[in-house]
């Protein structure tokens, strides 16, 4: 059932103090378990949980003709599915608009922080690029989705290796796969900044995501903030909006280094 | 008791329980030909020749005289549309509460997300009734809510009342128990509260273990040491 | 005599290692996963709930609805996410495998949705998503008149197998492969799927379901271990 207006009522009540029913902190995120190579099939592949929230990511590579205003550029393609399994708030069907913003959040972010070489990608300019399909599936929503799907696609990413691509047939060679990892420039994590009432929290469970009346992600790399989209129907001051950037930057580090500990 | 031995009578769909003419099938059973077989994931009980197995998950099954929370969905002409999280929906009819209600002022006793504490009236195929019309049941204000799977709802109870008594006393909170799963609980404190909810939970992830109020009673005293 | 050679050095009668494990998705009212060696199928129950649309209730029961679909990435060669032809006749498989034990008759106008998901793929899937699938059923709860365990028989040239992998649906020597799934309810008295690609005699069909049999015996205890052994965690 949706979380009860007395039950967000006491959320609210509860960050004033600056707490939170699990015990957290409002900038803590909940223990993060990451599984790579969950699909041999797959170029990479993982699965993250936060808390119980879970999400699985994995890649797959294939060969085509590059876009024309990047012929010497590989591509990618970020699809999401909020699973029926995950929720039963979820339904079967075409993808709806919030697995639609959750994919173009992801893939902007990748994106803009030019996180895949993509002139790497490119086996013959003008003619054949790799393109890198990120597909992305919920597995158990208990909040915050979509920075678990930014870690997911990271380590999956991280993870992934280069198909053996057949020049003279001009075939991939599906099941084989070089030593070549995807290259990768940099790193890129998401943070989603929630308001409940007037308080700032990072990683909500569903509880606290019903709770959260505006959001706002902010994706980074080391190099700087990439991608930032707002979402929900409240607004944010100017100062509340400049808080989050700091908590962003500070956060970033932190978070960063927890991940990149587990994906060695 | 032993975890093992509780292992003995966890049964699963389809399990022989038990063999011989003189059993009888309860419920949560069949018999066939000479055995009794199980039809659920559950606990098998004798109770002399009677075998029947409590479920540990399942849907909520209402049943007329039970107190349940629910929450406002919809309005209608006539009254509330009740969502009592069960395969079923239910509805509270404005003639069904304790004070005449104008069919205008619907909105203003209870309007959409608000919960309330309810009985049972009748159960019809279609969905069941609700009545305000009894003591202790109306609009709740104030406190949390909790949800849990209704199965366990005897536990959290206990016998007589025991087991939610004790937590109401340990941790200060009223707390009314939903026979469909939802529980309310309201403290002075927050902190109160939520000492309430974990120890809800706690019973309810062990509601096939034996000497549990033993169990809660430690649980409590190694809480009631990590808060000084 | 010679002994046939499996691709994995299995014997004729051997599965794969298996693993069973429910509650893996919390959010569910029932859940479970199941593999057979490299094939990993998570299945989700939900229900029953209220159906809607309402034009889609059955007054007289409640309806079961199965979906089964294969990750992206569960394959070498990538499935373009959404529902296939495949994915919709085997989901309406798995519904008419599970729909005889399953007794739902006491919730009319309700719906139990099974959601099945393979994340990995070595042939065999099916087979994994309705053993994964049974056991959420339980798990949630369901009345059951019994378990139901899946397993896949082979035939390649004129060899009957056990747990077909993918190397032997692509069987060519000799006659080529038969694939044969089956599922079965956990005495081995009944039959609640079974399906053929190929080409057998009826003698060797019956001998089949035989293996289909034993083997759905050893299926069903690891389903059953896999239930009984998720109350063992809490002290």
């Amino acid at each position: 059932m949706e979380t009860s207006n007395l039950t967000i009522n006491r959320i609210k009540e509860f960050l004033k103090e600056g707490k939170r029913f699990d015990g957290r902190k409002p900038e803590e995120f909940r223990e993060i378990i990451i599984e790579t190579g969950i699909s041999k099939k797959a170029e990479g592949s993982a699965r993250v949980k936060v808390g119980n929230t879970e999400v699985m990511v994995g890649i797959k590579m294939d060969v085509g003709e590059p876009y024309t205003d990047s012929p010497n550029e590989g591509n990618m393609m970020v699809t999401a599915e909020l699973t029926p399994m995950s929720s039963d708030r979820f339904e079967s069907g075409p993808p709806k608009i919030e697995s639609i913003e959750l994919a173009r959040i992801i893939d902007r972010g990748i994106r803009e922080s030019k996180m895949i070489n993509f002139r790497e990608l490119c086996i013959k300019e003008g003619e054949k690029v790799w393109t890198v399909f990120i597909d992305i599936y919920t597995i158990n929503d208990d909040g915050n989705l979509l920075d678990a799907a930014g870690i997911a696609a990271l380590a999956a990413l991280k993870n992934a290796r280069i198909p053996k691509y057949n020049d003279e047939e001009g075939k991939t060679i599906y099941g084989e796969w070089t030593n070549q990892n995807v290259p990768l420039n940099s790193s890129i994590l998401s943070f989603t900044f929630h308001k409940v009432g007037n308080e700032f929290i990072l990683d909500p469970n569903r509880e606290e995501e019903d709770a959260s009346e505006a959001r706002i992600t902010v994706a980074l790399s080391e190099d700087g903030i990439h991608a930032l989209q707002k979402g929900d129907s409240k607004e944010l001051n100017i100062d509340e909006f400049n808080k989050i950037i700091d908590l962003a930057e500070k956060n970033f580090k932190e978070l960063s280094h927890k991940i990149q500990k587990q994906l060695k | 008791m032993t975890e093992k031995e509780n292992e003995r009578n966890v049964v699963i769909p389809g399990e022989v329980i038990a063999s011989g003419d003189d059993y009888l099938p309860g419920e949560g059973t069949e018999k066939r030909n000479k055995e009794i077989v199980s039809l659920i994931f559950g606990l098998a009980e004798e109770a002399g020749k009677l075998i029947k197995v409590i479920p540990l998950s399942g849907v909520y099954e209402p049943r007329r005289g039970n107190v349940i929370i629910g929450r406002v969905e919809n309005l209608t002409f006539n009254g509330w549309i009740i969502n009592i999280s069960s395969s079923v929906g239910g509805f509270l009819s404005l003639m069904e509460v304790p004070r005449y209600i104008n069919k205008d002022d619907l909105a203003e006793v209870m309007d959409i997300g608000d919960m309330v504490v309810a009985k049972v009236w009748s159960v019809k195929r279609k969905g069941i009734d609700l009545t305000l019309k009894s003591k202790g049941l109306g609009k709740l204000e104030d406190g949390m809510i909790i949800q849990i799977n209704s199965k366990k709802v005897p536990r959290v109870i206990g016998k007589e009342g025991s087991m939610v008594s004790m937590i109401k006393d340990e941790t200060k909170c009223n707390i009314t128990v939903g026979q469909n799963g939802l529980i309310w609980i309201s403290g002075d404190k927050i902190e109160d509260e939520l000492l309430a909810k974990d120890a809800i939970m706690f019973v309810a992830q062990r509601s096939f273990v034996h000497g549990l109020t033993d169990k809660v009673k430690e649980w409590f005293e190694d809480k009631k040491g990590e808060r000084k | 005599m010679t002994t046939f050679k499996r691709p994995d050095g299995r014997k004729i009668d051997e599965t794969r290692e298996m693993e069973a494990k429910v509650g893996v998705i919390p959010n569910a009212d029932g859940s479970a996963m199941f593999r057979f060696g490299d094939t990993i199928a998570i299945a989700a129950v939900y229900g029953p709930k209220e159906m809607h649309p309402q034009h889609q209730q059955n007054p007289e029961k409640g309806v079961l609805r199965c979906t089964y679909n294969m990750l992206s990435f569960s394959v070498t060669e990538r499935i373009r996410p959404g529902p296939s032809r495949r994915s919709s006749e085997i989901s309406k498989i798995t519904e008419w495998a599970l729909s005889p034990v399953v007794m739902i008759d006491n919730f009319p106008n309700t719906v139990v949705d099974v959601h099945i998901n393979i994340i990995q793929a070595n042939a065999s899937t099916r087979c994994a998503g309705i053993n994964a699938a049974a056991l959420a059923l339980a798990h949630a709860g369901i009345p059951m008149k019994d378990l139901v365990s899946s397993v896949s028989i082979g035939k390649l040239d004129k060899q009957l197998v056990v747990d077909l992998i993918k190397e032997e649906e692509d069987w060519e020597e000799g006659e080529g492969a038969t694939d044969i799934p089956i599922t079965m309810t956990s005495n081995g008295e009944k039959l609640t799927h079974i399906q053929l690609d190929g080409k057998i005699s009826g003698k060797q069909l019956k001998e089949a379901v035989e293996l289909a049999r034993k083997a759905t015996k050893n299926i069903y205890e690891i389903q059953k271990k896999a239930l009984k052994e998720s109350l063992e965690k809490k002290e």
